[in-house]
């Protein structure tokens, strides 16, 4: 059957960062087919693209045949591509109807939007999907997975011939899950062509015909799908060579400083148990949603666990907010460090002293000759480049705003530190530096707890790996013999837990 | 390492972003004051007599003092509009309590202004911090009650001059080193708020939190105590210049500084603190009111009609905040800067 829409040597370049580089890409008539790949492979960037949200810096877009561009996501909407994103993007307060063809509202002959076609064919889409939700209902009443229906029936109402899904199954039970198979055969039966995204394996390969294995921004395999095996895929999505990236400087390990055991919140994770030793590296493996940044934030007292008990140094501790965390020798480096760590319009010098302000004043009053030492010892420690101590944090580059925030963290004097993703999105002459970096930390003896979703990082860093699924324990495992393989399927819940 | 690094002495390091944007928006301002100070004297020389300018400086005494308080709000990303009605309020009690218990020390009146302004500005920061509410919504309301309050208390009637103490109109006035004691109280503002921003971990905090909420929680920064805080500051000035405005027009009546918010958030806008928060100074802020207090006293002098100036002075708030906002834009978007050499030891 020909293609309906072939990528040829797509590129994308961000600052520092290849995102994608020359990947290939066929989608066929009614068949579905998987792409696969580790979080950071570039799938995203990938959908992006096709969804006209970013350009290409080379390479080629062909449907039916013919090259097209996508200037604008209206461009790729006229070319009858259709993306269901993993977070739906939708109105709280306008009606299911108003939702499905918001942008493209059927008109009457005055021009004026003709609601009574919005909703007979709202319904007639819910129907077609068995969709038990009214077009009147505000959106804001539904729940996650009904959601989901509306945003299938907004993309099945522009009449694509592609349909993207990224992770459409991630917040879905077990049934709606069965119920979106079901719609995704119709819409196979139909002869559109669908790319479907996911980490679940046995999905893929219940409902695809097709795969595309996408590692480090390159297209690593494609086939059939009847044709691999789960091993293959997996093997496909990590296999590389890791021990030589990710050097961790053998550290002596010892008495258990943080002790956590049972903890369990509401809604996000549950009955947690494991010790943190002093130099040690405790890696955290999962998938994107597993629940181990909200386990870190309940750990550092920004929400409060439901059960459980945390020893810091054999004392059990009760971490009602971050400060208590912090006076208690805790910190958290959190992920995106834009968002979550500097306070961009801040000088430098000031974001390095945010969290120890008391250790740099006296009587009340910040000394700022005190606290531009403090600020000195880690910008000199840390090989900052900067103008100044008194540049805004936001004119810095990325790896450089990532060692202010770790210079603030440090200089509140911590026992025991997590990081959260601490290498995403940067380049790898920071990245190997943050790891040097964090092997000198668990050498001085702090507790280091990383939580990465790349496997090489993991692998080469961490002394013992503690993966979860789905808000539980999957898994905890030593360093000694680990694969990849052994993480991947502990965390996708494939051949069983490994406990 | 990072691909823009050492790029060659000519790219060397000049300061950019938003604080030295700050900087230079402050030398603008200054420009600014300068030309229009120069333009006035064109038409009526004696308006830069430095006796008249020292006039027009303790006429603007007020002003400054509450945008400093408001930057505060301001800078944490939330806005107080009730400062005129605290004023009006504190100054009505403090009126009552002069005309019918004259015995009274005025140390203990003023005093109390601080203490009652700052409960009504902890009245705007709890609501805020406990109960969720956005502070526009919430200072919309304590402004109507605040000033309904006022009209509570006096029964709608009028204090007039007669009625006050010789000392509770004479002590702003007395002058001291060639300058009203209003005037010498605005410095002192300036200066502790100077202090304060610059030296304290609440001002730290105050533009940590505006700057990047998240990031101020996770340096264990409590982002509502903190935005409280900066409301209760707002409201101690307030409460303050309740007294002054009173002893200043010698006058407490419900409609007392009606509308005056908006001056007070115009100077602060003017004087480049961000409404969205984290960005903002001192010299800014004071540059901002004085702006603004020259063109209110200068419009009258060149003959401009009441109505005229109404509508110049807005124009002119407009044109200095589509300024700020473009140099805001510019300095936001130098993200990537090259960036030379690593911090030298001492």
């Amino acid at each position: 059957m020909a293609p309906l829409l072939q990528l040829r040597g797509i590129s994308k370049f961000f600052p520092g960062v290849k995102a994608l580089e020359g990947v290939e890409l066929t989608l066929r008539p009614g068949r579905v087919t998987a792409l696969i790949g580790e979080n950071g492979a570039g799938k995203s960037t990938l959908v992006k693209i096709l969804t006209g949200i970013y350009q290409p810096d080379a390479g080629e877009i062909l449907i039916e045949g013919r090259k097209v561009h996508f200037d604008t996501p209206e461009a790729a909407q006229r070319a009858r591509i259709t993306a269901i994103h993993q977070e739906t993007v939708l109105f709280d307060e306008l009606s299911v109807a108003e939702n499905i063809y918001l942008g493209h509202a059927p008109k009457n002959r005055f021009g004026l939007v003709n609601w009574a076609a919005i909703r007979a064919r709202s319904m007639a889409l819910l129907h077609s999907l068995d969709a038990p939700i009214k077009a009147t209902m505000l959106l804001k009443n539904l729940s996650i997975a009904q959601r989901h229906l509306v945003a299938i029936a907004r993309a099945l109402s522009v009449d694509s011939n592609v349909v993207i899904m990224d992770e459409p199954t991630a917040a879905l039970s077990h049934k709606e899950v069965e119920d979106l198979f079901r719609i995704l055969a119709r819409l196979k039966a139909s002869g559109k062509a669908i790319l479907f995204i996911s980490h679940k394996f046995e999905e893929l390969h219940r409902v695809a015909d097709d795969y595309v294995v996408f590692r480090d921004g390159r297209t690593i395999g494609a086939g059939r799908m009847a044709d691999a095996t789960h091993g293959e895929l997996v093997h496909m999505m990590v296999g590389r060579e890791v021990d030589q990236v990710f050097p961790k400087a053998p550290a002596t390990i010892g008495a258990a400083i943080l002790s956590v055991k049972g903890y369990s919140h509401p809604t996000e994770f549950d009955n947690i148990s494991f010790d943190l030793r002093k130099g040690e590296i405790l890696g955290v493996y999962g998938l994107v949603g597993a629940g181990r940044s909200e386990l870190c934030q309940s750990l550092f007292g920004m929400t409060h666990p439901s059960a459980g008990s945390v020893a810091i140094d054999g004392t059990f501790v009760s971490i009602r907010s971050a400060a208590d965390a912090i006076k208690a020798g805790l910190v958290y480096v959190p992920e995106e460090r834009g968002r979550h760590g500097a306070v961009l319009a801040m000088p430098i010098v000031e974001n390095v002293t945010l969290g120890s302000l008391g250790a740099v004043s006296q009587r009340g009053f910040i000394r700022a000759a005190e606290e531009f030492k403090l600020a000195r010892h880690y910008a000199q420690r840390f090989d900052l480049r900067a103008s100044s101590l008194s540049q805004p944090v936001g004119t810095l580059s990325g790896g450089n705003q990532q060692k202010v925030v770790i210079g603030k963290w440090l200089a509140t004097k911590p026992k025991v530190i997590f990081l959260d993703e601490p290498t995403k999105g940067i380049d790898i002459g920071s990245k190997s530096a943050v790891h040097a970096f964090m092997s000198e930390l668990a050498g001085q003896g702090l507790a280091v707890l990383m939580i990465s979703s790349e496997l090489p990082e993991i692998l080469g860093m961490a002394d013992r790996v503690l993966v979860m699924k789905e808000g539980r324990m999957a898994g905890f495992f030593d360093r000694e013999g680990l694969t990849a393989e052994t993480l991947v399927q502990a965390a996708t819940g494939n051949m069983g837990a490994l406990r | 390492m990072d691909t823009p690094e050492n790029t060659g002495p000519d790219e060397l390091p000049r300061r950019f972003g938003p604080i030295a944007s700050l900087v230079r928006r402050e030398l603008l301002l200054v420009g600014a004051v300068l030309v229009l100070l120069a333009l006035i004297a064109i038409r009526f020389p004696a308006f830069v007599t430095p006796a008249n300018l020292a006039s027009v400086f303790n006429d603007t005494s007020i002003l400054i003092i509450m945008a400093l308080g408001q930057a505060a709000v301001i800078i944490t990303r939330s806005i107080d509009l009730s400062v005129a009605a605290n004023v009006a309020l504190t100054g009505m009690t403090v009126a009552l309590l002069n005309a019918h218990v004259p015995e009274l020390p005025l140390l203990l009146l003023v005093a109390l202004a601080f203490l009652q302004g700052l409960v009504l500005g902890a009245v705007n920061g709890f609501l805020v911090w406990k109960v969720g509410i956005p502070s526009i919504v919430v200072t919309l309301g304590t402004l109507t009650i605040y000033r309904g309050l006022a009209f509570v208390l006096s029964g709608g009637a009028w204090i007039n001059s007669f009625q006050f103490s010789a000392g509770f109109l004479g002590v702003p006035r007395a002058e001291f080193l060639h300058l009203p004691l209003l005037s010498w109280l605005a410095v002192a503002v300036v200066a502790a708020t100077t202090l304060v921003f610059d030296r304290t971990s609440i001002g730290r905090a105050w533009f940590a939190v505006g700057g990047n909420p998240t990031a101020a929680v996770y340096a264990g920064i409590d982002a509502g105590r903190t935005r409280f805080l900066a409301f209760c500051f707002s409201g101690l000035l307030s409460g303050l210049c309740g007294y002054l405005w009173v002893s200043r027009y010698a006058v407490a009546y419900v409609d007392v500084a009606s509308g005056f918010e908006l001056d007070v958030i115009a100077a602060c806008v003017i004087g480049g603190v961000s409404i969205a928060g984290g960005i903002g100074s001192v010299g800014g802020t004071v540059l901002g009111a004085l702006f603004l207090g020259i063109i209110k006293n200068a419009l009258p002098v060149v003959n401009v009609s009441p109505f005229a100036q109404m509508a110049i002075s807005g124009a002119i708030i407009i044109a200095a905040v589509t300024l700020n906002t473009r140099a805001e834009r510019k300095g936001g978007r130098i993200i990537l800067r090259p960036q030379v050499a690593a911090i030298p030891a001492e």
